[in-house]
């Protein structure tokens, strides 16, 4: 991509405030999976006073459950889940200090004025496009709720993973702008 | 013969209880055709698998016509960026989505097949419990408390239809749960009529937005009863993407929403475009005079079908 920004993870307030919705973004370094039954248990272990099975001051959550790895390889298909079903408990990870959430799909206005509040950026990566994207993947090891299959907490280490700002911490959004230019008025 | 033949399984049954199902069904004059369970889970296992590994050409056309069609250069990215994802899942024989899906089976059964071993929807489960397994693809099934995975992908969704012949036709799409959140069914007026459908469906794709993974083919069931109306609309997915109808009236619909929804602006991806959807397949059937019951069910990019004939 021409105007490609290259960032890399844990991210820090600095390299979110540069970002801006629209910005084709690559991605480098550690990032952490998450996705509906693994969010629900990090929020009950918060509400419990447990602590979180990893830091998250300053990471990037990715919302997958990726396919098993064949033979040979770190991991399967790969590519982000809906991430709607994760607003009832993002901004409890922000407040916790997570910087990032990866994954498709509109947010709720609550968890967008969470971001610009926390300072925490959301990028969409292409849905569907699984098998390309486990190629960016380069080492997985399961960290957490390994009983959950699909769903455990995985730590991954990626390298050029291409994503997309949707939400930045300005309040604007992709998913708006880029409707408005495309629409046919009536 | 027709004497002959009664005195033959009267002899047989009365001497030395030979009696065998087939005798029965010629003396009836009923010709079945034995299928084993064993045949259907071996086709079954090989259908997921294939399934979630090679996109259809149809759905590989329906990208290259969008990438010459989509006004946005984002959008464009996005359909060439699937159109190498389609090929790398080939390639490696890996899935094309790490949603492989909830296993959903259309079945036509001939009434003059006779299946033997075990139950159908065994066969089937057995199908995909080796397939998932072998193929690694993703377990995705789980009770809905406790959330708990049932490990093999099981149990599957059957939907049997009996037909006229001799034959058994499986079709295999397995449906991510991504779009398949996105369905709706409702029971609308007759007031309403197209205009109340076409409106529906606009606007149920307009909530979805960039949520079921677009460019999307979107499935509309008109008619039936609640439940036949859904399945109407995960029918119409089956078709060839972008085939239109055979009933001009239906055809004319589709092309109508086809046109509405795309100019909504979302595109591929929700990222702005015009092309969020690829198709819109619609099946109709008669309903009750107090009702005109309308299915959506959206199918993602990854419209994974394979079909094998027994």
């Amino acid at each position: 991509m021409a105007n490609e920004i290259k960032i890399t993870a844990p991210l820090d307030d600095a390299a979110v405030a540069k970002l801006k919705a629209g910005d084709q973004v690559s991605i480098t370094g550690v990032i952490y999976t998450a996705r509906d039954t693994a969010h629900k248990r990090l929020v009950d272990a918060l509400d419990a006073g447990q602590p979180l099975p990893f830091d998250m001051n300053g990471q990037v959550i990715y919302y997958v459950g990726p396919s098993p790895a064949k033979p040979g390889k770190v991991i399967g298909s790969a590519g982000p889940t809906t991430s709607y079903r994760m607003d009832l408990y993002a901004e409890r990870l922000m407040e916790k200090g997570m910087k990032g959430m990866i994954g498709k799909g509109m947010r709720d206005k609550k968890v967008i004025e969470a971001m610009r509040k926390h300072k925490c950026v959301y990028f969409a990566a292409i849905g569907g496009a699984a098998a390309l994207i486990a190629r960016s993947i380069k080492a997985v090891e399961i960290i957490a709720y390994e009983d959950l299959g699909p769903e455990a907490v995985r730590r991954m280490e990626v390298e050029d993973f291409k994503a997309v700002v949707i939400n930045d911490i300005y309040g604007n959004d992709l998913y708006d702008i880029g409707k408005a230019q495309y629409r046919v008025a009536k | 013969m027709f004497v002959e033949k009664t005195l033959d399984f009267f002899g047989r049954f009365g001497d030395n209880n030979s009696f065998k199902s087939n005798d029965f069904n010629e003396f009836w004059g009923l010709i079945l055709r034995t299928i084993h369970s064993d045949a259907i889970t071996a086709v079954v296992k090989k259908m997921v698998m294939g399934a979630n590994f090679d996109l259809g050409d149809d759905v590989i056309l329906a990208f290259e016509k969008g990438l010459k069609r989509e006004a946005s250069p984002v959008g464009r990215a996005v359909l060439g960026t699937l159109i190498e994802n389609a090929r790398i899942a080939h390639d490696e024989q890996v899935p094309i989505c790490q949603d492989t899906g909830m296993a959903v089976f259309f079945i036509e059964m001939g009434q003059e097949v006779h299946i033997e071993g075990a139950l159908l929807q065994d066969a089937i489960d057995e199908g995909v419990r080796q397939g998932y397994q072998d193929g690694y693809l993703r377990k995705s099934i789980c009770d809905p408390f406790t959330r708990k995975n049932t490990g093999d992908n099981t149990p599957a969704v059957m939907i049997l239809d009996m037909v006229p012949g001799d034959t058994l036709k499986i079709t295999a799409a397995p449906k991510g749960g991504g779009s398949e959140n996105m369905s709706r069914l409702t029971m609308l007026a007759p007031s309403a009529g197209k205009r109340g459908i076409v409106d529906f469906v606009v606007k149920r794709c307009e909530e979805a937005g960039s949520n079921p993974c677009p460019p999307v083919i979107v499935g509309v069931g008109i008619g039936g009863s609640a439940e036949k109306c859904m399945i109407l609309a995960k029918k119409a997915l089956l078709r060839h993407v972008g085939e239109p109808s055979a009933d001009p009236e239906l055809a004319a619909l589709e092309a109508e929403m086809l046109e509405k929804i795309n100019a909504l602006g979302m595109g591929p991806q929700g990222l702005g475009g015009t092309t969020y959807a690829l198709a819109v397949h619609v099946e109709k059937h008669p309903c009750h005079i107090a009702s005109l019951p309308l299915a959506v069910n959206i199918c993602c990019h990854a419209s994974r079908h394979k079909e094998a004939v027994l």
